[in-house]
This record gives structure tokens, sequence and C-alpha cells, in this order.
């Protein structure tokens, strides 16, 4: 613990930090381009320059130089000064003057810092250099002109994404950041050496020419697309959002966010669902809301609750899961259900459906079992916390399931459920053993007994301890965890997705269902579609309400690890559509039967009643396996079938993405990729 | 395949290493620690360089070739990139038969290099840095100092030194290489290694002991 002082100030700071890190300690900032502190150090841009005693008379570049014990730094000497302008000076000579035609301009380092170290003319007489931009597929838009070579996207690329497609080749003059041989990105985390790029070098390809940063208002929220939840920042002008962005939440998502979660916003453009549609005569036609729940409250009329049946769909807020389940209550309806991929989720417990380890957990885990899951695709961000513990520790990893490029090293244990029985000696000697099940291996019929076989094999290698838990389930859906919390599951005698469709219900409502085949749905159910985009429910759909996206409202989602987080809204929804809970709670009344909550705030105290963890937004308590009975299930029953994925293509996923042009773009250009790499 | 560095010239679709290749590659790969293989991707560079000569008689590094050595020694492909653009001595492109690789640094300036190069340029026809004459036959690099120095100024063909070179004997040489000749490395001017021009001009009268 070396005690240095930084500009008179005294900090202690652990051994191996910089003196970059120790400033930054004591408070003070230093200017700086190729260091970051989530990736390794390179030492290249040379902008952090300070003054130490008693060392050589030169300028050090704090971040590539270890704190000492006694150490007295400047930060702000005429040398120093000098130094970073001089530096300021090299960085501009190639750097083209084009801030006016630049999307990074507002929030661009190398501007910032120009502005207290740059020049006020330039000495340089001589050409610019300039550089090829390179094509790096759908989303990253390269200037390459504007490049200062600080290598942060080399390193994401190499170090977090575990995809090394960047690189710089030639040198000096000539070097140049690239892929060499012109290729798409591979990383399902690609777009965040957008965020990294100090410069304009590396922009959004979608976002070109949009906006300003300052012309944005930017609401904090979550995101729905993944079951990660990935703490965003929604940035809307109007009534359009233009782009999200990650926020930092060390426990979650770090400051990444996966690609689809990024760029499938143009999806919410498309195909929305702004006003309430009635289908008269065999077709949807325009109504009113009254007409809409005029037409629902006919139909339900004199139909008995065993009858009438609800699904909620994958990216569903808390909320509205809740005013539904209240709905259906009052209908006297059990026949309610969140699982509508038909996963074998067992919700009598909270540890058998959630990802009990936390995803922090995952970097004290020394050993991992991935059963049914591809991660890479599943959770991206979770996988580079999984790569970050593999890189870190050298976390030992099995697969069960398909052979695939998880961006780490894993033993491929078998194909399907049976290579179960060699799990255990694999995970044997660890002593925080991690088991991960993914929905490829819970969407079976065999789902149930594989939950149980996995729970089993976890009491056995001892990944269930008092204070260790070691068993995961990995969600793709959002709201699905939200809803198993709030046990939007059949009980007693209701029926589950299965049995409310080919006719087991009369009628049916839809949350934003869209995951299953709609012609499974018996010919003369009525089907009320209450969502926001024109998907596979809202075409077989008699009544159609028009939701809000994730976007349009503030709700609360609970990720795959049990942790509720709360978003708010960015934008209105569109035409006449409204906030999902209003729109339960205003339909409970015109069929008298009011739910007992008028405002957001009262609808959470219910959530809360309903279950606790919705009371301790944002925080999720570790807690250990007190009780080794597993989930209902016969763990022999297991099936010997091979494991098929839970996502076939990570850009499109649900409605929001199958209606984003970005997503159909990546679809096309990896799918090119993808072909070869099975050759 | 298109590139950063293509001119008009195609990538071979392929690339094996021939029996020759992997006898080196196996004793370079045994000179580095196991797990440290990546070590060995400079002379692995050479070997594909090499082999690119003996079978099309340009000596250069295509990317498949970048990629069988990615596989070999376990890197990502753009490790071998970086590496084999940063430095020089590997060509990105096809080149002629022979490289002339000419020395311009101060030593072999100040004794005469600039005429060297015109005489070469004369020669081969080939007006700018870098450039392949129309034959084919030979392809012009400006390198910095070789370490030759005492011998400047210094014409380096492929891997050999010609020293003590002037615009009489580049024509000579590149006579010979086009009739298919390889005439010795070394001085062109006669003189042994780097010893005194025209024979020893100290120590001339030095007696030594006979020998026993």
């Amino acid at each position: 613990m070396p005690k240095l002082t930084i500009d008179g100030i005294e900090v202690e700071v652990p051994n191996g930090s910089t003196i970059l890190q120790a400033a930054e300690a004591a408070g003070i900032e230093i200017p700086r381009f190729c260091y970051h502190e989530r990736l390794s150090i390179a030492g290249n841009c040379r902008m952090c320059l300070v003054e130490v005693e008693k060392t050589p008379p030169k300028p050090i570049a704090s971040c590539a130089y270890p704190a000492g014990e006694g150490m007295v730094v400047h930060t702000d000497t005429p040398m120093v000064r000098n130094g970073r302008k001089g530096v300021m000076e090299f960085l501009l000579i190639n750097h083209p003057l084009d801030c006016p035609i630049c999307d990074q301009g507002g929030e661009c380092d190398l501007q910032d810092q120009s502005v207290g170290y740059g020049g006020d003319h330039s000495r340089y007489d001589e050409n610019k250099r300039a550089v090829k931009d390179k094509n790096l597929g759908p989303l990253v838009k390269t200037v390459m002109t504007r490049c200062i070579h600080c290598t942060r996207c080399i390193r994401f690329i190499t170090e977090v994404a575990g995809v090394p497609d960047l690189g710089a080749t030639s040198r000096g003059e000539h070097m140049e950041v690239g892929t060499y041989v012109e290729k798409a990105l591979g990383s399902e985390l690609s777009a965040n050496i957008i965020d990294l790029c100090p410069v304009g070098a590396l922009t959004s390809k979608p976002y070109a020419f949009v906006a300003r940063p300052w012309e944005l208002t930017k609401v904090d929220s979550i995101d729905v697309l993944d079951a990660v939840g990935t703490n965003i920042r929604i940035d809307a002008r109007g009534s359009e959002v233009l782009r999200i962005l990650p926020r930092v939440n060390e426990d979650v998502n770090e400051e990444w966010l996966g690609d689809k979660s990024r760029f499938a916003v143009d999806g919410l453009k498309r195909r929305r669902l702004d006003r309430p549609w009635v289908r008269r005569d065999g077709k949807l036609q325009p109504a009113t809301w009254n007409e809409a729940f005029a037409a629902i409250a006919d139909r339900i009329k004199g139909v008995g609750g065993d009858r009438i049946g609800a699904i909620a769909g994958d990216l569903c807020d808390a909320e509205s899961v809740l005013a539904l389940k209240d709905l259906m209550g009052a209908l006297g309806s059990s026949n309610i259900d969140c699982r509508q991929d038909g996963a074998k989720l067992d919700a009598a417990r909270r540890d058998f459906y959630c990802f009990n380890t936390s995803i922090v957990g995952i970097e004290e885990a020394d050993a991992l079992l991935i059963v049914g899951s591809n991660p890479r695709k599943e959770a991206p961000v979770l996988n580079a916390r999984i790569r970050k513990a593999f890189v870190a520790n050298g976390m030992k990893i099995g697969v069960i399931g398909a052979e695939t490029d998880l961006t780490y090293k894993v033993t491929h244990l078998g194909d399907g459920p049976n290579a179960l029985a060699n799990a255990a000696a694999f995970l044997a000697g660890a002593q925080k053993p991690m088991i991960l099940v993914g929905q490829g291996a819970l969407t079976r019929a065999d789902g149930a007994a594989i939950l149980a076989a996995c729970w089993k094999l976890a009491a056995e290698v001892g990944a269930l301890k008092s204070d260790w838990h070691g068993f995961n389930v990995l969600h793709t859906a959002a709201g699905r965890v939200g809803a198993l919390d709030l046990g939007f599951v059949p009980t007693g005698a209701g029926k589950d997705v299965a049995g409310m469709m080919g006719g087991g219900v009369d009628v049916l409502w839809l949350l934003g269902a869209d995951g299953f085949d709609s012609a499974r749905i018996g010919a003369n159910t009525f089907v009320i579609y209450q969502g926001h985009h024109g998907d596979a429910g809202a075409h077989r759909a008699d009544v159609i309400l028009p939701g809000a996206a994730y976007t349009e409202k503030s709700g609360t989602y609970v990720n795959t690890e049990g942790r509720a987080q709360r978003g708010f809204m960015a934008i209105h929804p569109p035409g006449e559509a409204r906030e999902d809970w209003t729109i339960l709670r205003a339909f409970s009344g015109i069929i008298g039967r009011a739910l007992p909550y008028d405002t957001i705030e009262a609808l959470r105290a219910r959530m809360e009643q309903v279950n606790p963890v919705f009371g301790r937004i944002g925080h999720l308590p570790r807690f250990g396996c007190g009780d080794l009975s597993g989930p209902a299930g016969d763990p022999a029953a297991i099936g010997s079938a091979a494991f098929a994925p839970a996502i076939e293509d990570y850009y499109q996923t649900d409605p929001i993405s199958r209606s984003s042009p970005t997503m159909a773009a990546c679809t096309a250009s990896h799918g090119g990729a993808q072909a070869l790499a099975a050759e | 395949m298109a590139n950063a560095h293509t001119g008009a010239f195609e990538q071979p679709s392929s690339f094996a290493f021939d029996s020759e290749s992997e006898a080196e590659i196996a004793m370079l790969i045994a000179r580095y620690p196991a797990g440290k293989q990546a070590s060995a991707v400079i002379p692995l560079l050479y070997v594909v360089q090499r082999q690119m000569k003996r079978q099309t008689d340009s000596a250069w590094v295509p990317v498949k070739g970048m990629d069988a050595i990615a596989e070999r020694l376990g890197m990502a492909p753009i490790r071998v990139y970086e590496v084999a653009t940063f430095y020089f001595m590997f060509n990105m492109k096809p080149i002629g038969k022979y490289h002339l690789q000419l020395c311009t640094t101060t030593p072999c300036w100040l004794r005469g290099s600039d005429d060297v190069v015109a005489a070469c340029r004369k020669e081969t026809g080939i007006q700018g840095w870098g450039e392949t004459s129309a034959d084919g036959m030979f392809t012009m690099t400006e390198v910095e100092c070789v370490g030759a120095c005492v011998n400047a100024p210094i014409l380096q063909v492929d891997d050999d030194f010609y020293e003590d070179m002037d615009a009489e004997k580049v024509a000579q040489l590149l006579g010979a290489l086009r009739r298919g000749e390889r005439p010795p490395k070394g001085s062109m001017s006669g003189r042994q290694n780097s010893a005194a021009e025209g024979g020893p001009t100290t120590l001339t009268t030095l007696q030594f002991a006979p020998e026993a």
C-alpha cells in the first residue's frame, strides 16, 4: 500500500496501482486517450504526462508508471503542461479539422482536451496523411483518418470481447487500425468500441449524422432484449428514440452493451401498433379504445374463469404482468403462464429459476459447467464476464451442448443431457463450482428432468453450500424472472401455455406474447393481443390493444440474477398507445372489477406486497443455498437428444429486433460468416 | 481479396507448407519453450516468403500464408498480419524475381549510393521505390542501413550483399542475374571482406615467427 503525494494531496493506494490511478483516488483528473480502466495498459498516447520529483528530469506517462512509496508527483507544472501541449500538437498533426461534420462532436475526448492543451493555430504546413476507411460491418462506421492510434478498440476486441479481429498493421506514419482483411467484426459486443473510441474514428453507422449530443434528452432505463438487465441510457429527441448507450453498473454490465440492445432501436419506429383494432367480419379494422374494450367485455360476458387464459411475453415489465394477473384473478382464472416457450421452469422456489451465483459471483467461481446454453448469443454481456473470469483466474469451463466458439477455452463434455453423468468428474475438486442451465435445456419435453438433474449435480459437486450458490438458470427473456416472482404461472387446475392452446381456453389474453406459433391457438379462441408491435401475436388477434415499448414506460424488470431494476419513460407511446398497466386497469373498470390501484406507486406497493424483491430496486443480496431439496422433476427421466440452441439468430429474437432494419443487416452480414464457419 | 495493401494482384486462394518448410518449422518451433510458440512468428514468416520464392519465383507473404502461420502457432491471424506488416523485410505483395535492396543511408550515400540507384533505374527501367520492372525480373526497394557501411555502397540482392558497388558493377551484376548467373556475393572490388582496398596499408613490416 504505497503512500504518495500528488499535488500536495497525500493518498494511499493498493499495490500495483499506477500514478494515474492514484491521482484519480486523490480526485485529480489527468487527461488521457489510450488509458482505460477496463483494458490493459498501453501507454502509447502520452497525454497523461506528469512530473515526479527525484526522477530524471523528464515527464512520465502516469498511466504506465507504478505508484511508489513516498513519491511526490506534480500534475500541473510548466514541464507537464508543455509536455501535454506537445503531445496534443503531435496528435493533431494528422487529425483532420472536420469536427463540424464529425459525429463525435460534442462528446469527443480529443475535442475536449484540445481546449485545455491545444494551440490556437497549427504550425504544421505539410499535407496531413489520409487513411482509407475500413468496412467493419453494418454497425461501426469508420473514418480512419481521425484515428489517433490509442488502440483501445484493439484491446477491447481482443481482451474483453475475445474475438481478436482488430489490429494495428504497418508502422510509424503508415500504421493503421483495422482488420487487414476486410470483414465484419464477429463479436456481439463490437459496438462498444464506438463508446471507447476517444475520437470520431469509430462512430455508429445507423446513427450517422442523426443528432448532436446536446440535442438529446437522456433517460436511464433497463435493456429488455436479453435477460441480463443491462443498464442503459436512452437518448431521445422529441418523440423518437435515437440511440441507446450503456450505463455503468459494476454488478451487472460493467460498462458494456450488446449490439442488439444498442441497435435494435430503429425497430421501435416500425410495425408499431398505435391504435386499437377490432376484428369485424374476419378483418382487423381500426377502432377506438371504447369499441375495443366493449368488444372484449361482450365476448367474456358469461365465459367462466376456467375458459379464460393469459400469456405474458418476454419483454413485459413487472407492473403490467401483475395487473394482468390481478385482472385474471378478478375474472376467476388461474390459467396464466409466462413461459411461452414452454420452458419447464419451476416457480416453487426462487433459486430454482434465478442466476443465483450472480453476475459478479462468476468472477469468484473456479469451475463452470454450461448446460444447453450459448451465453455468447443469449447474454453477450454476461458472457464477457465469464471470459473475464476465464482470463483472470483460468476458470475451468465445461460445455454440454453444441460445440461453438464462446470466446474462451472450453472442454466439450457432450451434446445431450446424458453427458451430465461425466460432469461430476469434471467439476470435482472445484471450491466454487457453477452450473449454468440455459433455456435450450429447459424448453424440451424432458426440461423438468434436466433441471432436476442439474440441481442434483450441483448438490453432488458442492455447488450448493451455505455460503455459495452455484446453481444458475440463464434466461433469455427480460420479463421472465419478474413474472415468475409475481407468480404468473398456473396454480391448482390452471392451464399452462400448452393447455391453453388448441381451444383449451375460449378467451386468450396475450400480453406481448409473440414467442410461440400462433397457429397452435384454437380456431375458436378469442385472442386479445396487447403489445407494441404488429408481430406474430397481433396477426392472430381479434382485438389489438396498443401498448408501450420499454422505452415508453416506466417499468420494473427483474434480470436473470433476480435483481429488480427500474427503467424510466423516455418518450411517449405512439398514437393512442398507452402504458400497459393503465390499459389493464382501465379495462378492469369497464367490466366492473376495478383493480385496486390508480397510480403506479400504488401498483408498485402491491408488487412489493406480492414479492418483497420488488422493494429492493437495483439491490441483489448474495445468498447461499440452505435447502438442498431440488425442483420437481425426476432427474432420471432425462432424454438423450442433443441440446438445440435457444437462440438461432442473435440479432433477431423479439418483436423489436425483428422490426429493425439494422438487425436485419447484421443477420445478413453474419449469416455469410456463419455459413463459412460451418463448412 | 481486398485489403489495405492491395494493388492489382491476386492473393492465392490457398497455402500449404511444403516438406522443406515443414522441416524448417519443426526446427524453429523447437527453439522456443512449449506454450511460447508464437515467438516463432518472424522466422515462420521468412519460411513462407522463401517457400513462395521456390514455388512462384517471387518472395512474398500472401494472406493465406499468414493464416497458415497463425493456425500453426495458435495465434489470431490479425496478430500475424501486425508483425508481417510492421517489418519491411516481408513483402506483402508479389515482387520481381530479384529483390534489389538499395541502402541510401549516410555512409552509402557518401560513397556514391546515388550513382548505384541511378544505375539500377537505368538498367531495370524502374521509376519509383517498391516498383517492379516490366519484365518481372527486379523490384527496387530503398532500405535503411544494412550494417555493412565499411564496404559502402551496398546493393542487397535477396539475401546477398554486393558491396563496393558503382554504376558499372551494377550493370555487370544485373546483366549476370538476367542471364541466370549468380556472381559471388561480397565485395565487388576484389578486396578480402573489409580489408583495405589495394592491399594492406599498415603493419606491412610486421615479422611473424616462422611456423614450426
